[in-house]
């Protein structure tokens, strides 16, 4: 996208409102919607991979240290790996301002 | 070669739309459009109209298909009626704020209960916030030429919606009227070969429709909406050339005997061929009426109109529709607001008549009239009236 969506002007519509820049849908911040986080405590984890799975937004992914994390730029923070997780590794924590 | 001919209007369009050389008919059947989609679907069998006819289960299915149609760069045309226009009601948004060049006849059906699969315009009047242009076709030959145009207006690059042509159930569907044809060649020239700019195309590919949320929302509909309201000059363009071409010229406001009149009478539609017959009696009785006709229902003409009824002291709404619990017939009341900012203008009377199919003759227009005048005089407490409901 040239512009984000909140600097676009009508003049800049594309006719219809098409998308014209394929996979620009991962430009998106879906982190923005977030009021909670999830934190992982990693000491429990088993790597049994169920909240990479689980993830709506498919943002969870293992580091260069093969540990699980979400990428805060889409996490949405839904709270279903917490919900998931079979160890209770993942707790859902409030955002601060 | 131009062709005169004896035809009935239904069929006719099935031919115009042949003469369009449309690419993709999508239709459900329908009472009175039935003859319209009969006749395509004769042309498609018979090959003598190359074009993929679709028949589908629904018209929310019709107008879905002619989405993806429109989509692809497909000429597309359709044609509806009454129930059959209200169950595509959400579609119909969709094609026109993703800004796909559909066509459609509408063969204008009073809405159920009771059933009635005759003429009116509630189905129409529905359907006019859905971003469309429509168009109301007064006889058959103005609906056919209407249909030619719809396919250049709307495939125009500047313009790029879809187009509802309207036309009367059984007053105009099922006459026989002589229609004439123009000539293949001249058509072909006047309907260049569609080009969608931004087709769906897997080597370029594009997401329609997508997700509008609060922060873009308003931006995109509002340049649907000063799109809509440009296309009006491209319509005058497109009716200047189709005159040019073709020798019959079309106006979104048409006077008829008008001019100077203290008294007009405004009709949409099949019944201003009465409305005419009526307005040639009054005058040869010495009676100063004269009679307006509103050809383009959106985008709304409102310079014309406001040209059109300036001098005139009273003006005469005639509505097939009701706007139940408001301010009675949807043309009486657009009227009312194109003209309220005004200094001059007229009184302006509703009538809400014609309803499932009823028939409003001269005589009917005469009373209609001198009732408005009497209105006029005296005031009425009532926002509109009836005609010719028994009491
Ligand atoms: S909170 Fe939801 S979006 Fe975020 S990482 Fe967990 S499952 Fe994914
Ligand atoms: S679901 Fe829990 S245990 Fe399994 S990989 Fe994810 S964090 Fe580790």
């Amino acid at each position: 996208m040239v512009k984000p969506e909140g600097a676009l002007t009508w003049k800049d519509i594309e006719i219809g409102f098409m998308v014209t820049e394929p996979g620009s849908a991962s430009q998106y911040r879906t982190g923005d919607w977030r009021s909670q986080k999830p934190i992982f405590d990693l000491e429990k984890c088993i790597k049994c991979g169920l909240c990479y799975i689980y993830c709506p937004e498919g943002c969870i992914r293992q580091n260069a240290e093969e540990d699980f994390e979400a990428d805060m730029y889409y996490c949405k923070g839904c709270g279903i790996c917490a919900r998931e997780c079979p160890k209770d590794v993942i707790t859902m924590v409030e955002e601060e301002e | 070669m131009t062709t005169k001919m004896g035809i009935e209007v239904s069929v006719a369009i099935g031919e115009a739309v042949k003469l369009a050389n449309a690419d993709v008919v999508a239709a459900y059947p329908i009472t009175p459009q039935t003859h319209i989609v009969e006749h395509l679907a004769e042309l498609v069998a018979d090959g003598e109209l190359e074009a993929v006819y679709m028949p589908v289960e629904s018209e929310h299915s019709a107008m879905s298909a002619c989405l993806g149609t429109a989509a692809v760069g497909a000429r597309t045309f359709t044609a509806t009626a009454g129930q059959g226009l209200e169950l595509m009601h959400e579609v119909l948004y969709v094609a026109s704020s993703m800004r796909l060049p559909i066509v459609m006849a509408v063969a204008n059906r009073a809405l159920s209960s009771p059933i009635s699969i005759w003429g009116d315009h509630s189905d129409a009047m529905a359907v006019r916030d859905t971003g469309w242009i429509q168009i109301f076709g007064e006889n058959g030959q103005e609906v056919i030429d209407n249909v030619l145009c719809a396919f250049r207006i709307a495939e125009d690059r500047r313009v790029l919606l879809p187009v509802m042509v309207h036309l009367d159930a059984f007053h105009l569907t099922h006459m026989v009227e002589p229609i004439t044809f123009p000539e293949k060649s001249k058509v072909d020239q006047f309907i260049p070969p569609n080009e969608y700019p931004l087709p769906l195309d897997p080597n370029k590919p594009v997401t329609m429709g997508g997700f509008g949320p609060p922060p873009i929302y308003s931006e995109v509909k509002w340049a649907q909406e000063v799109n809509l309201r440009a296309a009006k000059e491209v319509i005058l363009q497109v009716w200047q050339e189709f005159g040019d071409t073709f020798g019959r010229y079309y106006s979104p406001v048409e006077g008829y005997r008008s001019e100077g009149s203290r008294v007009l009478l405004l009709t949409m539609g099949s019944f201003s061929e009465t409305a005419m017959a009526a307005i040639d009696k009054m005058k040869s009785e010495g009676k100063d009426v004269g009679l307006i006709k509103l050809r383009l229902w959106r985008p709304f003409p409102f310079d014309e109109i406001r040209q059109a009824v300036k001098d005139a002291e009273v003006l005469i709404v005639l509505d097939r529709a009701i706007s139940f619990g408001g301010p009675g017939g949807p043309v009486c009341s657009e009227i009312k607001s194109a003209l309220y900012q005004q200094e001059r203008k007229p009184k302006v009377i509703g009538f809400v008549g014609g309803l499932g199919g009823r028939d409003i003759s001269v005589a009917g227009f005469e009373e209609i009239v001198s009732r408005g005048i009497e209105i006029s005089e005296t005031g009425s407490s009532q926002e509109f009236e009836i005609f010719g409901v028994r009491e």
